[in-house]
């Protein structure tokens, strides 16, 4: 700390005292009898610089970066067009899709309804053919009872006249025996 | 101790004399020689490849390219493309003699302000000249803006006038300036590291460290300021304010 004190002055000093003689025996800068070169050489370097940068330098660098430029856009172009075009494809891709569920439906309602026209139709002719064999079993039914109760009446005829002659000794009139059985049967019934 | 102007002292390596005229090769006109080569080879060896995607030194061939066409395009518009070749060249050899300079026992031509003033006096002339051409006798309208009542001229127009002569003094000035200040204080820090010894010597040693760096900066900084000023004075020239 007290060393600071004291430093920074005497550092001026020294300094000072150091730089001071330089710039008192003059600045370089300052000597025009070094003008003319300097002049002379900043021209001519400053001008054959001006030609390489304009005639080879520059045009150089801008062509690399035009190409670039030109690349990139032309790559951005065609990721824009092949975009285009997956998209198409994947539209396209959809609208198959989307066509071949519906004709699947189409199709399976289809044959929903042709399995189900050709089960009712079999359930049809089926109940049919029961029925029919049902009607054909009563009407054989109905034979056999008429058949049966025709042979009933014929017995009771012969069993009426047999015990009217065994009873009364002669034979019955036919026909008084026939009409004497219905009149029995029909009281019967 | 060495003396810190010494390293702007002018060396004559060739001597040449043509009809009177001393135009030897010194020391300066060699780094000028320098600077266009390094230029040079910087861009034209840096884009050889011409790879679409470049490698780190065409990139920095490109971006010096980009950084002063979009400074030209953006201070001078559209009609400042026929002087970006020019204004590249500007900033290319300051930037170059600028940073060449940095490199221990070179020589820094931007430390001469006969040099820098010739850069500034020519982007002037140059200037005004771009300014009359283009706008005939209107040009000089530059110096009474519109909207400024009649009465105020008498004061205004030396003002204007004034700054717009001063333009190419502060602008080789500054350029001058900088560089020397800086080159000067880099010396007179270095002539105390030996002399303190080895116990002192690294306070002054630090500074220049710091200060190198600090250069660096500088040399770029005002590479930039003296193209953008020029750029500047094109678009005045070219619109008129």
């Amino acid at each position: 700390m007290r060393k600071s004190t004291w430093g920074l002055p005497a550092l001026t000093i020294a300094v000072s005292g150091y730089v001071a003689p330089a710039f008192a025996a003059g600045l370089p800068q300052l000597d025009a009898s070094k003008f003319a070169p300097q002049l002379v050489w900043l021209v001519i370097t400053f001008a054959v610089l001006y030609v390489l940068m304009s005639r080879v330098a520059l045009p150089k660098i801008g062509s690399v970066l035009a190409a670039r430029k030109d690349r990139i856009e032309g790559n951005l172009e065609r990721a824009q067009t092949l975009k285009a075009d997956a998209q198409a494809l994947a539209d396209a891709y959809e609208q198959a899709i989307a066509e071949a569920r519906q004709n699947a439906q189409g199709v399976v309602a289809e044959a929903r309804n042709t399995m189900s026209a050709d089960a009712s139709s079999r359930h049809d002719e089926l109940n049919e053919r029961l029925s029919a064999k049902v009607t054909a079993a009563e009407q054989r039914i109905a034979k056999a009872t008429q058949e049966a109760v025709a042979g009933v009446r014929d017995l009771a005829l012969d069993v009426a006249a047999t015990a009217a002659e065994r009873l009364t000794g002669d034979a019955p009139d036919g026909k008084a025996v026939s009409a004497a059985v219905d009149a029995v049967l029909k009281e019967r019934d | 101790m060495a003396n810190p102007l010494h390293q702007f002292e002018i060396t004559t390596v060739a001597p040449i004399e043509i009809g009177g005229v001393d135009v030897s090769l010194t020391n300066s006109g060699v780094f000028m020689v320098l600077t266009v080569i390094a230029v040079s080879v910087f861009l034209v060896f840096g884009v050889r490849g011409r790879s679409i995607v470049p490698g780190r030194w065409q990139s920095m061939a490109e971006l010096s390219y980009e950084f002063i066409a979009g400074m030209v395009r953006d201070n001078v518009g559209s009609e400042g493309r026929r002087y970006f070749p020019f204004v590249f060249s500007l900033f290319m050899f300051i930037l170059f003699g600028n940073l060449i300079g940095l490199i221990p026992y070179s020589f820094t031509f931007t430390s001469h302000i006969i040099v820098t003033f010739a850069m500034a006096a020519f982007v002037f002339i140059g200037v005004t000249v771009i300014g009359i051409v283009r706008h005939g006798f209107h040009f000089f309208t530059f110096f009474m803006p519109t909207g400024v009542p009649m009465i105020m001229a008498p004061i205004l127009i030396p003002i204007e006038v004034l700054s717009y002569l001063s333009r190419p003094v502060s602008l080789s000035i500054r350029l001058f300036a900088n560089m020397m200040a800086g080159h000067t204080m880099m010396k007179v820090f270095a002539g105390f590291v030996i002399p303190l010894g080895i116990i002192g010597g690294w306070a002054p040693l630090t500074v220049d460290v710091a200060l190198s760096g600090f250069e660096f900066l500088v040399a770029f900084l005002q590479a930039y300021v003296f193209t953008i000023l020029t750029c500047l004075y094109l678009n005045d020239a070219i619109h008129l304010h």
